[in-house]
């Protein structure tokens, strides 16, 4: 379990939406995104704490993207102003964004498949001056800076176990490891802060635990994270802070304990079993007591025993009821 | 039997006007094949430089060097007032934009109101002079005697500068490709949201794509003029299409595949053209002689199609680099 971020170092006020941080890196005022008749993001007052791990969740719908694609410039709000480290960005293009320190990744994950791993990584460098149309004719003025940036995406490459990859055309790669490159490109810039939309989407479990590393490095070289997420044990394992939206509004923020057991984000998003952990085996348990299906739980109970966990005694139920029963979604990922 | 066409054939290696099609098509790989920008209108741009050119150096008496550098400017100036409004939109919309302002610029200078600078309809003739005034070759006929390869000074003149201008082309977009601008550029063919979350700004690295990629377009169009009169009407739609279609002969994001697919398409034309008439002169093709024009534009067409379903990265491209299969 990665070192959180003490409550107490992000804010000393009652927790609720819209709270003052001690140090935000990003403070959002009455930001609103109208797209005809409907309201995606109507956000009254947020702010990012610098140096932590932030999720943002919410339902389908509830406007995470379209407030990510805000803060970064790719869409215009109707109303609102927010600021990135002291410094307005009302109006600013996504390009300057970027540059001022604040790099994103997308949903749909964008790496140039035309291009190598290693061309991809070298895109996401800053101060090239080969980029100058003037400059780059003259090879010996940009090919000292072009070896620094080589030599950093291969560090990068490395960390991310693409380095064997980096002459492969981005087409190449897994959903997965397309990711993992988008993520080690938006690094390349040295940003103060990642935002990740949807890191897990697509992502193979095995992969999972090695990302969710990659993110916890990210907060301990000292970068602000922030990112939207379905997965619930990734938000548990490693935010430090959780902001709920639901209908374009931040419903509910804080530690992802208290967050996860207000019972308004519990209703909206989450279910009963949120924070019950289906990787493993107790985990899956707790779930099946709950459900009407004894299939379901006689076969859980079946693994449990197999792998030694005690299993609560229960009354049988009639096992006609497994068979007409639906059997719920949640019981596998 | 003449075996004469060969020969003509073999002349298209370094005819002027196929220096002025590869010319103009490296302009258009710029835009198409590097940057992904749908420029249907390159026809456009050679008109612009080609009228800059003959309008300064013909009706105003410019130097030689002035009228180069009106070219290059009235191209700069027609790609900026195309893709000020049109390159922060979808591509699709430049496509559209850029189809109609060629055919606005074709239309416009053939109205009677320009065509006291213009030459309306007429166009202008005589856009060499100054350009042949510096002709530093001695005078006289030299080449392959006894054959058709044989050119005058002036004509000699014009293929060196023609296809020296090629060359410097090629040159230009392989350093400028190799780098990293080129790397931005690509990027943005790919992905331009991508790039901008990268910290690149994408507006302006395509107004430099579609200036560059439009100054050759205009230089073409000057090249194009020095060996023959200007008129209008060489400057339509259909121009634009067979750039495209020595795009994708020689292969869309390549450094020579323009070079190459014009000579390709020049050569297949004249020889086609040569074997035709031969056939039609041996009694062996239905035809007549009026009818091998458009049928050699058939044969091309065919080998397009065949091109585009069996080798769809042109000659020299790379299957990877490939955007519409």
């Amino acid at each position: 379990m990665p070192e959180k971020t003490l409550v107490s170092d992000i804010t000393d006020d009652v927790i609720v939406p819209g709270v003052k941080k001690k140090d935000p890196i990003v403070v959002a005022h009455a930001v609103s995104r109208r797209f005809g008749g409907l309201t995606a993001v109507d956000v009254a007052h947020l702010e990012i704490p610098r140096g932590s791990i932030t999720a943002l969740i919410g339902p389908n719908g509830a406007g995470k993207t379209t407030f990510f694609n805000l803060l970064t410039g790719f869409d215009k709000p109707n109303t609102g102003n927010w600021t990135f480290k002291g410094k307005s960005l009302a109006g600013v293009p996504a390009f300057k964004v970027s540059r001022m320190g604040m790099v994103r990744t997308f949903q749909l994950t964008k790496a140039l498949s035309g291009m190598t791993v290693l061309e991809n990584m070298r895109l996401g460098a800053t101060k090239q001056g080969g980029e100058n149309i003037f400059v780059s004719l003259f090879k010996p003025l940009w090919k000292a800076k072009e070896d620094e940036i080589t030599e950093r995406a291969m560090q990068l490459l490395a960390k991310f176990k693409l380095d064997t990859k980096k002459d492969d055309y981005a087409s190449s790669l897994s959903g997965g490891q397309k990711k993992l490159l988008e993520m080690a490109r938006a690094l390349m810039s040295s940003p103060e802060l990642v935002m990740l939309d949807e890191p897990m989407a697509g992502v193979n479990p095995a992969l999972t635990q090695s990302l969710l590393g990659h993110i916890v490095n990210l907060k301990d070289e000292g970068m602000t994270v922030l990112f939207v997420e379905h997965d619930m044990h990734m938000v548990n394992t490693i935010a430090d802070w959780v902001v709920v939206m639901a209908e374009g509004k931040v419903v509910a923020e804080g530690p992802p304990s208290t967050v996860m057991s207000d019972p308004a984000v519990i209703d909206a998003y989450l279910g009963a079993h949120h924070a019950t952990d289906l990787g493993t085996i107790e985990g899956q348990l707790e779930v099946a007591e709950d459900m009407e299906s004894d299939l379901v739980r006689s076969e859980v109970e079946h693994d449990a025993e197999a792998a030694g966990i005690a299993v609560p005694s229960h009354e049988p139920s009639p096992s006609t009821d497994a068979a007409s029963t639906p059997v719920d979604g949640e019981e596998k990922k | 039997m003449n075996g004469n066409f060969i020969w003509l054939a073999i002349g298209q290696i370094f005819d002027p006007t196929v220096a002025a099609y590869a010319l103009a098509t490296i302009g258009l790989v710029i835009h198409f094949g590097f940057t992904g920008l749908l420029n249907f209108g390159q026809a456009g741009f050679m008109a612009v430089g080609g009228y800059c050119f003959a309008i300064t150096s013909v009706i105003y008496d410019w130097p030689l060097w002035g009228s180069f550098l009106a070219a290059i400017a009235g191209a700069t100036v027609f790609a900026l007032i195309l893709g000020i409004p049109t390159l922060r939109l979808r591509a699709d919309y430049l496509s559209i934009v850029t189809i109609a302002a060629a055919e606005i610029i074709r239309l416009s200078v053939k109205t009677p109101e320009f065509s006291e600078v213009t030459g309306g309809s007429e166009g202008i003739n005589g856009a060499a002079k100054a350009f042949n005034a510096i002709n530093p070759l001695p005078e006289g006929r030299f080449g392959i005697m006894g054959t058709p390869l044989v050119y005058n000074q002036d004509q000699w003149w014009i293929r060196i500068v023609g296809w020296g201008l090629v060359a410097l082309a090629c040159l230009l977009v392989f350093l400028l490709m190799r780098s990293p601008w080129g790397r931005v550029i690509m990027g943005i063919r790919e992905d331009e949201d991508a790039v901008r979350s990268l910290g690149k700004n994408v507006f302006s690295y395509k107004i430099q794509a579609l200036i560059l990629g439009g100054v050759l377009g205009g230089l073409a169009g000057v090249v194009f003029i020095l060996p023959r009169s200007l008129q209008p009407d060489n400057y339509g739609t259909q121009l634009t299409f067979f750039l495209y279609t020595i795009m994708l002969l020689g292969g869309a994001a390549t450094v020579f595949g323009p070079v190459v697919g014009s000579i390709i398409f020049w050569v297949t034309l004249s020889l086609t053209d040569g074997l035709l008439s031969l056939g039609i002169e041996a009694g062996v093709l239905p035809l007549t002689t009026t009818q091998t024009g458009p049928i050699r534009f058939i044969i091309v067409g065919v080998a397009l199609m065949l091109l585009v379903i069996f080798r769809p990265q042109g000659i020299f491209g790379k299957k990877k680099d490939l955007h519409f299969a």
